[in-house]
Parts: C-alpha cells; structure tokens; sequence
C-alpha cells in the first residue's frame, strides 16, 4: 500500500503528512492530523460540517482528497480565532444563542466567514442562500441568521 | 398530575431569566469540544458493522473464517458472542445483533475490530452469510393484513381479551377515554370523519453514532460516546456484555443532537464486546446511510378520526384509532398517540384507541414528543374542518373546547393548573394573527400537547476553596442545559452566574440519572440543584452560627452571604460563600450539597402554531413565508435556549410535514437514506420563526418551570396542513405534503369539483 506524502499550508502553518491516495482530506484532517474540529456528518457533501477552506474557497472536506491538498492553504476552525482572540462570528454565535448541540457549528462558522469576506453587508436572504450548504437540525436556523446579520453589521461599523 | 407543590419563587429572579453566555460555547466555536468520533485511545482499532442487504430473511449460516485469517483483523463478533439477557434488553439484544433472522434491511449481523478502517472494509466483504430470503412487509396498512408476512411468528397481539389464538403484526392494543362517545355523537349536529397517512420521519441528528470501547483484561471497561443518557448506556451493556454495572464506566462526549435517537444502543455493547475479544480499544462510528437504514425513526401511521359538534361549535364526542409501525420490535408510541390525541380538549365523551405495528423496517425510536405530532396531525386537521364548516375562527373554536384546570384529560388525569387557554390567547393577540395574508397564500394555525417527565435525578454541588461552585449532573447537555444549570445554582445561592459552572459527570462519578429524554433536564436537575443548593447554604448558616456563637436560626442566607438576623442575633459582619469556603478546613470540612429524588410533578405543556404558506399551483411545492410558535415554559431559566428549543421543534415538524420521509422501494429497502434525498429544511427553506414564551408556573417546580424541548414539534403537521387547506382550498390527508402529494391533491379536487 504506498502512501502519498502531501506538503501543506495549515491555518498558516506548514504542515505535512502522508496519506493513502483514497483517503479524503476531511479524514486527513480529523485521524492523521488531530484537527477535529472539521466534524462528519455524511460523507456525502450534504451537510457542511466538514466545510473547510482550501486556497480562499468553502469546500466540503468529505469530498476533496488529502493528496489535493498539496502546496494548497487549508484553514480549519481550530484557525478562526487568533490567539485569545475570538472572531467577531464565534462570538455573535455565543452571544445569539446561535448553537445548540454544537455539531454543525464549525461548518457554519467557515462557510459564514466566507460569506462576509465575500459580501459584507448581505442581506437575510442571501445569508440564508449561502448557508443552505449547511445542515443545522437543532436551532431552525433563526438565531444563526440573526448572529451573521449581526456580526456583518457590527465589522461594517468597526 | 400529582399534587405536589413545591413553587417557592415566582419573582424578584435575579439571574433566572436573563440570558448569559453558556459556560460550555467556548469549545464549541473553536472546534474543541469532544464529540462521539473526537476521542482516540492508544492502540485503538477500528469497527465496523455488517449489515443485512434483506429487509426479511432467516440466517442460515455466518462463515467468518476467511474474514478472521485477513492480516490486521484481530476481532470478529457476531450474536453468538452475547448471551441471553433479561426480557426488558430482549429486543435490544437482537436488534443490536440479529439472531435467526435479519428484520430490517441494514439490521446487524457481525462486526470487525481491525487495524484500521481499510482493513475492516475488506474483512466485512469475506464474511459469508448464507440467507434465506422471507417475503417481507414495510406499510404498516398491508402489515395488518391477516395474511401478512410475520416479522415475529409468536407475536400475539397484547391487550386484547381474549388472547387472540393466531399471531399478527400488531403487538399491543390500548385504549384510552372516557364517558360514551356514541352517545355523544348522537347528540352532535355535525360529524366529520376522515383518515390520515403520515410516513416515518428521522431525528436527523449531524452527528452520526460514535463511540471508544476500552475493555480491560481484569473484566473492567471505560465506554466514550454520544448519547442522551450514558447511565441506560451503561446498565443496557452491563446486561448484554454480562458485567457488573460497577465495572463498566461511561462518559459522555458532548452530543451532536439526539432528539430522542440517541436514547438507545446499537453500536455501544458491539464496541464493547469487540474490544473483549481483540483486547484493544475499538472504535465505532456509524455512516449516514447506516443511521438512516437500522437507527430509529418515527413510526409510520394510518388513522381514522371522527369528531362531533354542536352548531354552536362545542365538541360532543371524540374518536380516533391510530395504527403506528413501529418497526420490527414493539414500540409504545401508538399508545403515547392515544393518549395525547385529544389532551387539548375538555371533552365529555372521548375515546382513542391505539395498535402498535411490527414491519420490516428499522426499530423505531423516540423522536421528540414521541407518538404526539402524527395524531395532531390528524385531530387538529378535523378541528380545522370543524371551525370552518360552521364558519368559526380556529382559535375561537379551540378557545371554546380548550382543555382547563380541573377537566378530565383524556388520557386520564384531572389537569391542574395550565396554560392552553392562555396560550390560544397569546396566538390571538399575536400580530402575527392580525396582519392580513398575503395573496394567494393561506394561514393556518393548530394547538398541541405533550406530557413532559421528570424521574431519577442526582445532583451534586461543590463549593470550592475560593466561593465558586461546582454543579456535576448525570444528563448529557444537548442544547445549552449547562447555562440552565449555572443559572438555578447561582439564582438560589445568590452568587454571581460566572461563579458556577456545571460539568457532566460519569457514571462512576454520580449516581443513576434518566436519560436526557422527556423534557426533564431542566425541570428534574433544578428541583435537585435547588434541594442541593438549599443544604450547602443550611451547612454554611450552621457554620456562621458556630463561628458567631449565636443559634442557627438566627442566621439568615443573602445575597450570597450568611447573615445575622433577629433581635438577639448580634451584631456581626456577613461572611461571604468565599469567606465560609476558605475557613471550610477549620469548620467541618468540605462544603457541598447533593440530593437524589424521583422528581414528580412535571407540568405538561402546550403550544399553538401559526403559519402562513404559499403552495405553487403548477409544481404543488410548499413553502412557508411566516412562522409563529407561541407555548408555555412555565417559567423561563434562559430564554434563548428556551425560544430555541421552539424554533427549532418548529423546524423539525415544518421538514416533516413539507418534506420528509421513509420511501420503501418494492424490494422492502430504504430508497432515500442521505441527507440529499432525505430532505430536511436549509437555512434557505425557512423563515424565521417567531418565538412567543407565555409562563403560566407548573406548582411540581421551585420556580415554575415546566418541560420546554419537545411539546413544538407537535403542532406543526397540522398548522401546515391547515395552511395549505387554506391556500389551496384542499385537504391533504397525507405527511409529508410533498410537491407530487399536493399537487395531485389539487388536481384531484379540479377533476372533482
């Protein structure tokens, strides 16, 4: 069985590691890695909540190979704060009551930041557009969408 | 509805009702909070699950030889690996592992430990099963056909006198009501009679079955995983692996959504016994596909309902007969149906009557409010009928028949104090109600009911050396407890909310608590942090007097302190929990409070939904445009999680009802088990949806609190098929309303009308 061995960049740092060539960057990620913040939910690329971001864009990391990630940027949750630091999203979830179980927060968290780096003043419906790539059973999404809207507005204003 | 009456505070909360930071968001907005499959442990192997590729078929032999002899496989087990086991674990036993036959496409029947998860893929294709293919059954109207494949030949149908001498699928009867219900129809003006479909429907949890078995060479064993009650965990695997409870350990990750799906076991007692044998520890995770093939969904139902009224609008009588599958093993969830069928009326003259079904389809589980949404579904739509067919407002309707303290419940008790009344008032005062449908689309509005438990609870409370506190409950934190938790300690300790903080305990470390299931964990943990909470500030009171040399009673708790009080008491400074806990050495020792009970009193709930739906003409889909969920808390302890357990009920009920649901190919397998044909609602799918908390105290609660997780999913079938009604002008008997259901529905009526 030979491996590939895969030169990285994660969360800004530079990583490597070896991997089967099936193996997939999310499991990467979670056994080889120790990063398990990025969770599975399906393995199929329908729940978001093993979004990652590879090289500026919202990927599903159940459907990327480790090997893709050669000379490529990952970023994980375990990379959203800096330091101390929470990022303005992680705190609008807390403070919104915007998690409940908190399985699918990470994913929501990625694919959000992309949203506002991308758009930063969306609207409702475009947040929910975004996020519809994200499957969140405990919340109804409400409070979610409250906590991005909230968070746009707040680093508008900063 | 036991009298008990515990209420001690119904104002003046200084922390109970704010809305404080949960103590555990932290590690779940950086990714560092433990789920099921986040745990490793040195030498683990990987499990995996074979699975029946047949809904029905007998297990002639299971050859594990060449499986056995493939390098990196160091364990394999099947049912011969687990000995018999009491008749409370009999089915869980074979459903967990299949025995003489498979039940259910996807129903276990051996698992592999190896070196890694390459490995076990390859070992689980040289297993060689030889079946004997049965014909097989998955509607639950073709299951009650006298000559319908068996799932169980022995089954013979309980609750009925006599015994019937031939075995079928139905394996229980129940019947619940009062007074004579044909009497009551003689006295209506109008009768509506209608029956009703609805198919099974998934918890949907993200977070799939996981869970680390560590079995030990001593006959010791430390289980991890998510699940909504590690002590069931613990006692179920304890009976199936035949240890002592003593010896085995369980701790609970943190869970990634349960709603009652993770209140059994299926890959824990596996693990386990694989682990037995390789000598490792072995992990377990479960794929999408597997959940949704062999983990519990709802039942599936056919119902009949038939409701009488006078021209006035009062109901006369009431009947329902409800048919539930339950999946290859009994369930109660038809007869929790039963009961909740018509709990939202003061009625004379009600009668319901509910069958459980076995089909070959997976074992059915809890899904909050368990039995309830389905029957509302029905019921509710009949009252819609009612309402409009003598030209009356719903809620008017349900205001006038509305169930109230002091009326016989239909499933039994006398009701005492609660808040349907309020609630339905609430809804009507909602400017939700008020503001004018938009064109073309249509409103509805429904009501729902939901017992709510209490039970066996242990609470232990610690004050540390510098005043903070420690709360250790035995009830796995599915959606913000904890922050519930830290609020009750610090409301009746009179300390600041950041100085308490609330962990979930193992099973070694806490005595027996029940599942985090039945809306209990707030209810049941703060009646026992209150208990507790009041003897740590008894203990620290005595330790003031001693200190003061004054008698105890002369010692008042405040604001955190312990206080002189009375004419004779003297004149001393307070001393502060900080200052108590820190001389805690010199006076006694540690302080902390426990207290065990089987917490009764658990005030039901209710709740009334409004939607407003727009139906597309040519295509039949549905989709909501506004929401509202008004219900009773009995009294908030945080309001967030609180709105959110409503929202989110909502969220679950409106997917069932538009979009959700078990498609059964011919060949008795599961045509949709993914999130991408298992439809559930996206952020795009909703709008928000309003939360409306009325707090009518439940008198079981030191400060009113009443069950709030599961009573939302209830209504919303029927408020969305009263919607639709309204849009469309058509009845669609059947959930989930999906685009070809409607669609047919209206053309249907076109041919017609």
């Amino acid at each position: 069985m030979t491996s590939v061995h895969v030169t990285t960049t994660i969360n800004g740092d530079p990583a490597e590691f070896l991997c089967r060539p099936e193996e997939t960057l999310l499991d990467v990620l979670r056994d080889r890695l120790g990063l398990t913040g990025t969770k599975e939910g399906c393995g199929s690329g329908d729940c978001g909540a093993c979004s990652v971001m590879v090289d500026g864009r919202v990927v599903c990391s159940c459907l990327v190979l480790g090997a893709e990630a050669e000379g490529r940027e990952i970023g994980t949750i375990e990379g959203m704060a800096e330091g101390d630091e929470l990022h303005p999203l992680q705190q609008k979830f807390l403070e919104h009551a915007a998690l409940q179980c908190g399985i699918c927060t990470p994913g929501f968290l990625i694919a959000a930041r992309a949203l506002l780096e991308k758009n930063p003043d969306p609207t409702e419906t475009e947040v929910r557009y975004w996020l519809a790539g994200n499957l969140c059973r405990c919340t109804g999404y409400d409070k979610i969408i409250r906590a991005v809207l909230d968070t746009a507005a707040e680093m508008r204003a900063s | 509805m036991s009298g008990i009456d515990r209420l001690s505070k119904t104002s003046d909360f200084k922390v109970v009702g704010t809305r404080p930071i949960r103590p555990d968001g932290i590690e779940k907005v950086t990714g560092r909070a433990r789920f099921g499959a986040d745990a490793v442990a040195p030498g683990m192997l990987i499990g995996l699950v074979l699975r029946s590729p047949h809904p029905h078929a007998r297990i002639v032999s299971i050859d594990t030889a060449e499986a056995e002899a493939l390098q990196g496989v160091k364990a394999i087990v099947t049912a011969s690996d687990f000995g018999e086991v009491s008749q409370l674990h009999h089915d869980t036993l074979r459903n967990v592992m299949a025995r003489d036959k498979v039940l259910y496409e996807g129903h276990a029947l051996a698992a592999v430990a190896a070196i890694d998860k390459a490995v076990a893929k390859q070992a689980l294709k040289l297993i060689k099963v030889d079946y004997e293919v049965l014909p097989h059954v998955t509607d639950v109207e073709k299951a009650i056909e006298p000559d319908a494949p068996l799932v169980n030949e022995n089954l013979f149908t309980d609750g009925i006198d006599p015994k019937p001498d031939k075995p079928s699928n139905i394996a229980a009867r129940s019947q619940f009501g009062h007074g004579d219900v044909e009497e009551g129809f003689a006295k209506a003006d109008l009768i509506i009679e209608k029956s009703f479909k609805t198919e099974a429907a998934h918890q949907g949890y993200i977070e799939p079955h996981a869970c680390l078995a560590s079995f030990n060479s001593d006959g010791s064993a430390e289980l991890w995983g998510c699940t909504q009650g590690h002590y069931l965990v613990r006692d179920t695997c304890a009976e199936l692996l035949g240890i002592d409870v003593s010896r085995l350990r369980v701790t609970a990750s943190e869970i990634g959504g349960g709603f009652g799906g993770k209140t059994v076991v299926y890959l824990e007692p596996v693990a386990l016994a694989l682990s037995r044998k390789a000598g490792h520890p072995v992990k377990m995770t479960m794929s999408r596909a597997d959940v949704f093939k062999a983990t519990g969904p709802t039942a599936s139902s056919s119902m009949r309902v038939k409701i009488g009224i006078t021209k006035e609008g009062r109901i006369t009588a009431a009947d329902a007969e409800l048919y539930y599958q339950t999946g290859a093993y009994a369930g109660i969830f038809s007869q929790l149906g039963a009961m909740c069928a018509f709990a939202c009326y003061g009625l004379e003259n009600v009668r319901s009557v509910g069958y459980e079904v076995l089909a070959n389809r997976p074992m059915q589980a809890a899904y909050r409010a368990p039995g309830a949404p389905i029957i509302a579904f029905a019921v509710e739509s009949i009252v819609d009928e009612l309402a409009r067919a003598i030209d009356m407002d719903p809620l008017d309707f349900r205001l006038k028949n509305a169930a109230k303290k002091g009326d016989r419940a239909s499933y039994g008790p006398v009701y005492p104090e609660i808040g349907l009344v309020q609630a339905l008032q609430a809804a009507k005062e909602h400017p939700h109600y008020s503001a004018p449908a938009a064109a073309n689309s249509g409103r509805g509005v429904a009501a729902g009911f939901w017992f709510n438990f209490g039970g066996l609870t242990c609470i232990s409370l610690n004050v540390n050396i510098d005043g903070t506190v420690t709360v250790s409950s035995g009830r796995p934190d599915i959606g913000g407890s904890r922050a519930s938790m830290c609020q009750i300690a610090a409301e009746e300790l009179g300390v600041p909310y950041d100085n308490v903080r609330a962990i979930i305990a193992d099973t070694s470390s806490l005595g027996f608590n029940d599942t985090t299931d039945g809306s209990r964990t707030t209810f049941a943990n703060g009646i026992a942090i209150i208990e507790a909470a009041r003897s740590a500030i008894a203990d620290m009171c005595a330790r003031a007097a001693k200190i003061w040399s004054i008698p105890e009673d002369a010692v008042v708790w405040e604001n955190g302190a312990a206080r002189p009080s009375g004419a004779n008491a003297g004149d001393f400074e307070p001393m502060t929990i900080a200052d108590l806990a820190g001389s805690a050495h010199k006076t006694g020792g540690p302080i902390a409070g426990h207290h065990e009970v089987n917490a009764e009193g658990a005030g039901v709930s209710f709740s009334v939904h409004i939607a407003d739906v727009d139906v597309d003409q040519e295509t039949g889909r549905v989709s909501v445009s506004r929401y509202t969920v008004v219900q009773d808390a009995g009294k908030a302890i945080h309001p967030d999680y609180v709105e959110g357990q409503y929202q989110g009920g909502a969220a679950q009920g409106i997917g069932w009802a538009i979009n959700e649901g078990y498609f059964y190919g011919e060949d008795g397998k599961l045509q949709n088990p993914g999130f991408l044909d298992y439809r559930m609602p996206v952020a795009s799918d909703l709008p928000m949806i309003d939360a409306k908390i009325i707090e009518i105290p439940n008198k079981g609660h030191p400060y009113g609190v009443r069950g709030v997780g599961e009573t939302a999913i209830v209504p919303p079938l029927a408020t969305i098929g009263n919607a639709v009604r309204s849009a469309t002008g058509v009845r669609v008997p059947e959930v989930p309303m999906a685009p070809p259901v409607v669609l047919q529905a209206i053309e249907g009526a076109k041919e017609s009308g």
